[in-house]
């Protein structure tokens, strides 16, 4: 899922501050999973707002939505026109969400509540780690399940670097080395051999490199399936 | 046993403090009130195991909210007392009472009314 963490609650009221009304949209998505965008975190953003343009004497009227996702037209353009009725929305969805509603409701001004950070999973309750860095060319099972684009924090593809210690990287004690993971593994698998060889030059043009990127299915979009 | 304990405390039952939320916090500090406790079985008591651990990390959490929007965060307080404490009850309540008096009025009534 896509993994994000909420803005501080002071950059937030600093967005909003000439605001007397307000919409908080949350999504249903990826961020509810994470525990920063669903409805419970709206509810929360909304009264810790409320609390504290009360306590400047400025009181702030918000009021919540939570939408299936905010990555779909569909369902962004439930909010419809009533989005006109507030001087501002936020939006708690990842940094796709404030796109697609500022995209549809061109009048209306859009604030991220949340840095979008990574693709990633829990790995434990309230732990999330990255695992995916969406380069377009998916070779995880040349390294025995591991990916050494998102999880090196150099990107090597053919071993560790010098800054391999203890199975920790240079870089942050508290990151494995993920090349430390990936030849222990093989090595236990008996298939250490898989990864003596030379890879290709990897075609980054399918990962950012590439300029912004589309996905295109065009049985889908022919509406045949 | 007919102990008193001020008037100016509401009491709210829950069947458990692991019912407890942190709207339910939040919202009483935003409509008002001038502080919150939450009265929660001795902690390794708990009937359903962990429900007044949970009640304690949701007032945490509380606290270090309103410490970040520079309000007191002993405005919102967690106590363990088991059900047969009676008069412990009424010893926490003027305690909570004493120090929210201590405190003053919330800056939420206070400049809202303004």
């Amino acid at each position: 899922m896509i993994v994000a963490d909420r803005k501080s609650i002071e950059e937030i009221l600093g967005m909003v501050k000439d605001c007397r009304k307000i919409l908080v949209v949350g999504c249903k998505g990826c961020v509810t999973v994470c525990n920063v965008g669903g409805l419970k975190e709206v509810e929360i953003l909304a009264s810790t707002m409320k609390i504290a343009r009360k306590k400047d004497g400025n009181p702030l009227e918000i009021d919540e939505r939570v939408l299936e996702r905010q990555c779909d037209r569909e369902y962004v353009s439930q909010l419809g026109d009533e989005v006109n009725n507030y001087d501002a929305v936020v939006s708690m969805a990842c940094g796709v969400g404030p796109q697609f509603l500022s995209e549809m409701y061109r009048e209306q001004r859009f604030f991220p509540a949340v840095n979008t950070t990574f693709f990633g999973g829990a790995t434990q309750h309230g732990v999330w780690e990255e695992r995916c860095a969406g380069c377009g060319t998916c070779g995880i099972h040349m390294f025995g399940g591991l990916c050494p684009i998102a999880r090196c924090a150099k990107s090597l593809l053919h071993g560790p670097c010098g800054g391999s210690s203890n199975g920790a990287c240079e870089v942050n004690k508290d990151t494995e080395c993920i090349w430390d993971s990936i030849v222990r593994k093989k090595m236990e698998a008996g298939e250490l051999e898989d990864l003596m060889g030379v890879k290709g030059l990897k075609d980054w043009q399918t990962a950012r490199d590439g300029g912004p990127r589309r996905s295109i299915r065009e049985e889908l979009v022919q509406g045949n399936i | 046993m007919r102990l008193s304990y001020p008037a100016d405390i509401k009491v709210i039952q829950v069947p458990c403090t692991g019912r407890v939320d942190i709207l339910h916090l939040l919202n009483a500090i935003e409509d008002g009130a001038d502080g919150v406790y939450v009265a929660g079985c001795l902690e390794g008591e708990c009937h359903y195991r962990e429900g007044n651990l949970k009640a304690r990390r949701k007032v945490e959490y509380v606290k270090k909210t309103l410490e970040e929007l520079g309000i007191e965060p002993e405005r919102v307080e967690m106590y363990n007392l088991s059900s047969a404490q009676g008069a412990r009850f009424a010893e926490i309540a003027n305690e909570m009472a004493e120090k929210i008096k201590g405190l003053g009025p919330t800056p939420i009534k206070a400049n809202s009314a303004a």
